[in-house]
Parts: structure tokens; sequence; C-alpha cells
């Protein structure tokens, strides 16, 4: 039901920082160290973009405008091969975790089932196991693996791109399912009969109304997956090989050794492309 | 009428499978099994030339709890990060409440905000920061500019602890947000009106009612924290060692490599952690009560 | 409103774990008839509801409708359309969107939606209204869209879950109306589920009376509020004064009872009732005559004091005591506009209570 118009006003009254219109004392306090903190945030990331265009060469100060990082960067395959790589990856994991995670928020909250506790114990582990763990892990499963495969095959397989998306999905399943959880749970049940009572068959009401209206949990679940494989550098660490090449690892070992602004102008592609998506997202959405 | 309803059953335990299987498939072979080679793997040993011998034994556990580098790690690691919990929690409930509190249209952009540095890349913000706190860093230079001269930022303490705050805040922001966002405000109305100041309201009705929040972002804040290594090593100096210095080392730089050893220390942070996490659970829930 | 059956129920019980949600019921609802399913919280009626519309399959029994046995035939492949008591109207829907909803799942071609969804709105007169959003509409609006989204795709019944529930009072009256000659207009069976008697009572052509999941009365508005069959429907249905007593004998049409203090009371049976039978005697406030004390008390008449006057303006509702025990209600139109104090009742006035047998009933359970 819409709220009447008088209970709406109360409501925003009682919550607005500028309640009754005016700004007051507390909020006013409130919204300074709110920037102040937006500002913190964002130092590093002004920096960062700032300083892609420096000409100093270790990119600590300010001597000039260039774009030289940037074409040196484009012609720095290892770099760009490396950003490639990490942005496959997140994709890759992102499309996968997000089917597999919305499957299973489908089973857990619409179904019950024998060992449905025990279901539930599996799902959120990941997000209770920290980052080293899992990726160590995830480093002794695969010596097995690789050994078995070996002994079966007699393929010698090494640790690569693929192993590292398996473990970016093995985590980010977990993530997905709350988030899209979240949005079932408050999803009304009555709109799914009312579409059947109207001569939709499962197929429709799922496709037609339940998904439609899930679809902004789906796409917040898609997108903490992305945020989370993009940042990932633990188990992009330990899981890659001595071939493959993804960025957080290429500039940790750059960063402990010599660094060049060409690390600040992918860094400011990528976050470019990742801001470039999550507005085609959002446009997406609100075509809908 | 039974068995046609019993037909529609079988339909709907068929629906129920194929919804679980990708997820409980990946789940048990990517993540479960993986977990119990380690904990077998804490109680084997390592051979000289780093691979491992399967013969079960106790040394792992038996160094760790004897070992001060060990201990010391341990004890390192939960104090920072319980620190960085606390302080992520302080900095992060004025900001959700302040989200939640603007105006409708301006909460999504607030929130993609945090998000968005996010999507740089982890260790290229850590490296930013080394930029701002390096000795001849920004920060330094606006320093001197004003008058105060340089200071230490850089490869200490307190250094790592502004690059984990950094890392962790929105894990704290996020669940906050949703506890505060679902808050209803006409509570605070009541208590003013029941004559509760506002520090009073807050404490007795406010902040009850976000525990879940606040409980959620604790969680989620804590146990990266516990994990890390690459924060304290790029902009503590890498003088002392926390947990995860400890096992990245023991796994891919030690010579010989020692994944038992290794595996022993995952295996015990796991269980500090389930132990932790469960007296919070328990201590927030009971004042609930 | 033609003698065919739109809807039967044979036989339907209902089991949630152990509870017995519907009880061996049986109905026969005549095509084109409003019919309500009237009862407490709990009695199983829009268990009922939901049965027909195929939300849930009976435990036992059959249910059909125009003589088609329904079976496990899910909600979708059946003719009748719900109105839900929240309406559920798709929120990522315009109005005219969710109104087309029922034709496009059954492949009607576009042109003849787009002229369905008009005559629909006309209908419920929200034309102007296709584009808006649910959200964006009232409450009186969001319901009349849900009504209209039922009715534009012709189903042989049309099944409605107590849909003024949210209603404020007068818009619920000025709904009761509309949508009561809606369904004359349209000539589809409405089948109605409330929990107010008064609405039922203003609606229907005939009433089903459920309590605990059986059905304990069918009828005309009038048979249910004149002739109750049993106690629970003549409480629930209207007001009533209840004096419990033994069966002592009969006079003509009339039997009579005795109360434990001596009082004597005619009325009418359902059915033959032996001497010593416990029973309820049951007289409406409003058949109840009250005269003005002058010594002489008339047959069925007690004498008794007025204890309290409640004046509600079109009527006054008055108690009057006639012995330690008891009281007995007894409600009087105002039919004539004065300020004169003596022509209302005081508290504390003698009168004699009138209990006219035709107008009371005996009842045995």
């Amino acid at each position: 039901m819409i709220k009447t118009a008088p209970a709406a006003t109360t409501l925003a009254r009682a919550r607005g920082v500028f309640a009754e219109g005016r700004l007051t004392w507390s909020g006013l306090v409130l919204t300074i160290f709110s920037i102040l903190i937006y500002l913190f945030l964002y130092a590093p990331i002004v920096i960062l973009v700032i300083f892609s265009f420096t000409r100093d060469e270790f990119g600590v100060r300010w001597t000039g405008f260039t774009l030289d990082w940037y074409i040196r960067l484009f012609n720095n395959s290892r770099m760009m091969g490396a950003a490639w790589n990490t942005l496959v990856v997140a994709s890759v994991s992102t499309v996968v975790s997000t089917i597999i995670g919305t499957l299973l928020a489908m089973a857990m909250e619409r179904y019950r089932f024998r060992g449905r506790g025990a279901m539930e114990g599996l799902i959120y582990l990941p997000i209770v196991v920290p980052e080293i763990v899992m990726a160590v892990a995830l480093l002794a499963f695969s010596a097995i693996a690789f050994d078995v495969i070996k002994l079966v095959t007699g393929e010698t397989l090494r640790r690569n791109l693929t192993t590292v998306t398996i473990g970016h999905i093995a985590f980010s399943i977990s993530f997905v399912v709350v988030v899209v959880r979240t949005s079932l749970k408050n999803f009304d049940r009555r709109l799914e009969e009312a579409a059947a009572d109207l001569g939709a068959n499962s197929w429709n009401v799922f496709w037609r109304i339940t998904f439609p209206l899930i679809l902004p949990g789906i796409i917040g679940g898609a997108l903490l997956a992305f945020t989370l494989s993009l940042d990932d550098f633990i188990i992009s660490l330990f899981l890659s090989g001595p071939g493959t090449s993804l960025l957080p690892v290429e500039v940790y070992n750059r960063v402990r050794r010599a660094v060049t602004p060409e690390i600040n102008a992918i860094s400011t592609l990528m976050l470019l492309l990742s801001m470039v998506l999550v507005a085609l997202s959002q446009l997406l959405q609100r075509r809908r | 009428m039974a068995m046609l309803q019993q037909q529609q059953q079988r339909r709907d335990r068929i629906r129920l499978m194929l919804l679980l299987t990708p997820g409980l498939l990946w789940l048990v072979l990517f993540f479960a099994l993986p977990l119990v080679i380690i904990v077998i793997y804490s109680f084997m040993t390592n051979d000289a030339l780093g691979r491992v011998v399967y013969q079960p034994t106790l040394d792992n556990y038996i160094t760790i709890f004897t070992q001060s580098l060990y201990i010391n790690a341990y004890w390192r690691s939960i104090w920072t990060s319980v620190l960085t919990t606390v302080i992520c929690l302080l900095l992060g409930y004025p900001l959700a409440l302040f989200i939640a509190r603007s105006p409708q249209q301006w909460r999504m952009p607030l929130l993609m905000l945090i998000l968005i540095p996010f999507w740089t890349n982890f260790l290229v913000r850590i490296y930013a920061w080394q930029i701002i706190l390096a000795n001849n860093g920004l920060l330094n230079g606006l320093l001197e500019f004003i008058g105060i001269g340089r200071l230490s930022l850089i490869n200490n303490e307190g250094a790592t602890l502004i690059g984990l705050i950094y890392g962790e805040l929105p894990f704290m922001v996020l669940p906050l947000y949703a506890a505060i966002d679902r808050f209803d405000f006409t509570l605070m109305e009541a208590a003013a009106d029941l004559g509760a100041s506002k520090v009073q309201a807050f404490l007795r009705i406010m902040l009850p009612m976000t525990m879940p929040g606040v409980v959620a972002g604790s969680v989620l804040v804590f146990i990266p924290t516990l994990g890390q290594f690459v924060v304290s090593e790029l902009l503590g100096g890498a003088k002392v060692d926390y947990l995860g210095n400890l096992i990245q080392r023991l796994f891919l730089r030690a010579n010989p490599i020692n994944w038992p050893l290794g595996s022993a220390m995952a295996v015990l942070m796991m269980i500090v952690l389930l132990v932790l996490i469960m007296l919070y659970f328990r201590a927030t829930t009971e004042e609930e009560r | 409103m033609n003698d065919s059956i739109a809807i039967e129920l044979r036989d339907v019980v209902k089991r949630f774990g152990d509870v017995v949600a519907v009880d061996h019921v049986n109905l026969q609802i005549r095509d084109g008839e409003f019919f309500s399913l009237l009862g407490p919280s709990g009695c199983g009626k829009t268990s009922t509801l939901r049965m027909i519309a195929g939300f849930e399959l009976p435990t036992a029994g059959s249910i059909l409708i125009h003589g088609r046995e329904m079976g496990i035939t899910p909600p979708h492949l059946r003719p009748v359309n719900t109105v839900f008591q929240s309406y559920a109207l798709f929120p990522h829907m315009t109005v005219a969107q969710n109104i087309a909803f029922g034709l496009e799942m059954k492949k009607t071609p576009k042109a003849e939606i787009a002229q369905r969804v008009k005559e629909a709105l006309d209908l419920v007169r929200l034309s102007g209204l296709e584009e808006r959003r649910p959200r964006q509409l009232s409450g009186g609006q969001q319901q009349r869209v849900a009504l209209a989204r039922a009715l534009v795709n012709h189903p042989e019944v049309l099944l409605l879950d107590e849909p003024l529930g949210a209603l404020d009072q007068k818009l619920r009256k000025e709904m009761q109306l509309e949508l009561k000659s809606l369904q004359a207009r349209v000539g589809i069976t409405f089948v109605f589920v409330t929990h107010d008697q008064e609405e039922a009572l203003t609606m229907s052509d005939r009433i089903a009376v459920m309590n605990k999941g059986k059905v304990l009365q069918v009828g005309t508005p009038t048979e249910i509020y004149e002739r109750p069959n049993c106690r629970f429907v003549a409480d629930f249905i209207g007001e009533t004064n209840f004096i419990d007593g033994l069966v002592i004998g009969r006079d003509g049409n009339y039997t009579v009872i005795e109360t434990p203090d001596g009082l004597r009371f005619r009325g009418l049976a359902t059915r033959p009732l032996s001497d010593g039978t416990a029973v309820t005697y049951s007289i409406r406030p409003e058949k109840v005559r009250l005269l003005a004390a002058n010594g002489e008390v008339p047959i069925d008449g007690l004498a008794g004091t007025v204890l309290t006057v409640n004046y509600i303006g079109s009527d006054t509702r008055i108690t009057v005591r006639i012995n330690d025990r008891r009281t007995i209600d007894v409600w009087e139109q105002n039919t004539r506009s004065t300020l004169d104090r003596d022509e209302y009742w005081q508290p504390g006035e003698p009168a004699v209570v009138v209990c006219p047998p035709d107008n009371a009933l005996v009842l045995s359970e």
C-alpha cells in the first residue's frame, strides 16, 4: 500500500539531515564528517590519477604534464596483458558466480529439504574464512589435483588464469547468494500467484514477474562479485603460476622494486572502464 | 489424487536438484575439499625438498604454541584486527547514518561512491598511500610547506593501520547502511518525547536496533584483516610479522617451503576466528534480549 | 441468474498437517449469483476460495466448475480469476500492462488487447490512467485496477478475497455498492470472501456462513438474518439477545422454554424439540417492543427497569434490567424528531419488555 501523504511527511521529517527544511547543527557536523571521510577515500585515487600525468619518473612529485606513461603503457604488453587478464577473470567469475549464486539463493529461499542447514553452512563458510586460508587451501588442492590428472591422463597442468578464476568463483558465490536472498525475501509471492491466476505457467511466472523484480538484487550481487574479483590480490597471488600475469601480482612485484607511473596509468584506465561498465548496467536497468 | 500429487512433488524435487547442484558441486569441490586437505596437511611434515611427507604428527601445532615467533604473530594480528574493526566502526557508523538520512535520490550515488575506489585495485591503492605517506611524499611535502617539517609517516604500524582501515571501511559501511535504512526514526522522536537526550536515545534505542548491522560489518572487517600481509609489508616496512606474512612465507618463499606448518597456522587461524566470532555473537545478541 | 451451477464443492476437505482447515464442505454456487463466504478469521473461507482458484489442492473431495472436475488443474489453466486482498498488482508494469497480462498469456492479438484493456478501464471508471504505475495510485484506484485485470479475461467465475479490507469506511461502502452493480452489469458469478457480516448482507444474493472449517448455513441474507439455524450464526450475524433454558412444552406453533430463574418465553423452533432439551432462545433487539409500565404485563411481556440508554441518532439502544441476573437489549428507531426529554427513555424508568414469539427463535445449539 502506498503511504498516505501525512505519514510520508512525518517519516521525511524524522529522517532528514535537513530536518524541517533547516540544516540542523548535528546534521552539519555529520555532513562535514562524512565529506572528510569521502575525501579520505578518494585522496589516493585522485593522486593516482593525477600522477599518471606527471613527468617525474618516480611518480611522487609533480614535474610537468605528460602523456608519456600512457603511451609507454600501450607498448608495455606485459602490463596491458595483465590488466586484460584481470578484467577477463573478473568478468568470467562474475557471470558464473552470479548464475550459480542466484540458483542457490532460489533453492534456499523457496524449498525445504533435508540437509538444508548443512547447505547454509557450506554457503556462508567462504565469507567467514579469511582469504589467505582459502588461498593456501586451493593451492594445496591444485597441487594434488594436478598430480591426479597427471596420473590419469598424463598431462601436466600448471596453475594459470583458469585456476585463479575457479578460486574467484568459489568465494564470490556466497556473496551473490546473500544479496539475492535478501531480494527474494522482500519479494511478495502473491504476485506470482496473481500471475498464475491470470494464466501464466511456471516459466512465464518466473521470467515475466519474478525475474524482473529480483533483477536489481541480482545485479547488486553481480556488481559485488565483480568488485571482489577485480580487487582481489591474495588468491590471485597464490594461484597464479609463473606464466600467468595478473594486474595485482604485477603491481606487487614492481612495487617492491622499481615503480613507474605506468602503474598509475593502468589504474586510471581500469577505473574508467569499471565506471563505464557500471553506468551501462544502471542504464540497462533504467530502460526496463 | 495422491498419485498426481506425487507427480507434482517429483517435479519439484527435480527442480530443486537443478538449482542446488551447480553450487553444491562447486563449493564442495573447490572450497570444502581444499579445506579438508589443509587440515590433513596440518598434521604432516615436509622434507628437505619442500614436499609433503605423509606421516601424522602434532609437531606443527607444538611449534606454533611454543615458539614466540608464532605466538607473537597471532597476538599482533588479533590486536591489529580488533583495532581496525573498532576504528572502522567509529568512522563507518556516522557515514552510514549520513547516507541513510540523505534525500532519496542521493543515496544510491553516495553508496556507489564508496564502492568505486574498489575498482582500481587493492595493490595500487596501497601503492598510492605509499606516495602519500613516503618520507619525501605528498603529506610530508604539505607539512614542510606549512612549516611543521617532515614526519616519519610510513614504515610503521600507524601506516599499516591506515592502510587497513582504508581497505575495509566500505565493508563496514554497507551492512551498517542496510541496518540504519530499516530503522524507524520516529522511534527517536518517541524517545525524545519521553525525555531522552540525543545520546541516550542513540545508546538505548538506535544502537540496539541497528546491532545486526554492527555485527555484520564488524565480522566482515575483522576476518580479512586477520589474514592480511601485504599492507604491513608495503606500508609497515615489513618490520614485524603478522600471521599472513608467516603463512605466505611458509607456502611460497621459504626454503624449503613448509606446507604442513603453514596449514597448521591456517587451521589455527580459523579456529581462533570461529571462537572469537561465537563469543562476539553471544555477547551482542544477549544484549538484545 | 439461471439455475445452472457455476461452482460445486463435493465433500471437500483440506488438512494442513494436523489442522483441518476445511471440513467436508458441500456447496453449490449458481451461475450469475453474488455468493459470499462469511465467517471469522480461521474459519476456512479463504482456504476454500484458494482451492477453487487452484492455489491449494483439496486433501479430499472434488471441485467442479461448470460441471468440469478441476482435479489438480493448476491455477493458470482454470477458467477463474482472483482479486487478491492486497491487490497484488505488478509494480514493474503500468496499469495497462497489468490489465493486459492475462490476455498476453493467452496470446491474444495486440489490437484486441488494446481494445479490451480500454473497455476494462471504462468498466471500472479508470480511463486515462493506463500509463500510471501502481505505486502512483490510491488504494481505491489500485483495487479497481485489480478488478479490471481479472475481469478483462472474461472468467467464468470471479473470486474475491476480502478485497475491501484495506479501504477506509466511507470508500468501503462506496465500493460495496459499485461491486454489486458491476456484478449485475457483467453477469459473472462472484464468489466473495469476507469476515464483515454487514458487507455480506449488503452485497450478496446468497451467503454461506462458515466456522471452524464447516459450512453452518447457506441462504439469502434474509434467511440468514431472520432464520439462523444455530447459535453461532445467530450470534455472528447482527446482534441478538440470547437466553438459555429448557424446553417445557409447546403452545400451538410455538415452543415454550423456561429459564433457570423461572422466566418463560415462546418462540419458533426450526425443528421439533422434545421436552427437557437444552436450548437457546434468540430474539433480535429491533424485534423487541418496549412499553411504558402501567401495571399490566401482557402475554410474552416482562416487567423491568431501564438500565442504560444509548442514543445513536437514527435509533436508540436501550438495555432493560429484568431481574438480578438478566438484561434484555431493545433497539427502537427514532421515528419522531423531537427534543422533548419525555419522549425518550430515561435510565431508572420502569418499563415492560414484550418479545413477540413470531420474532423469536428457539435454537438447539
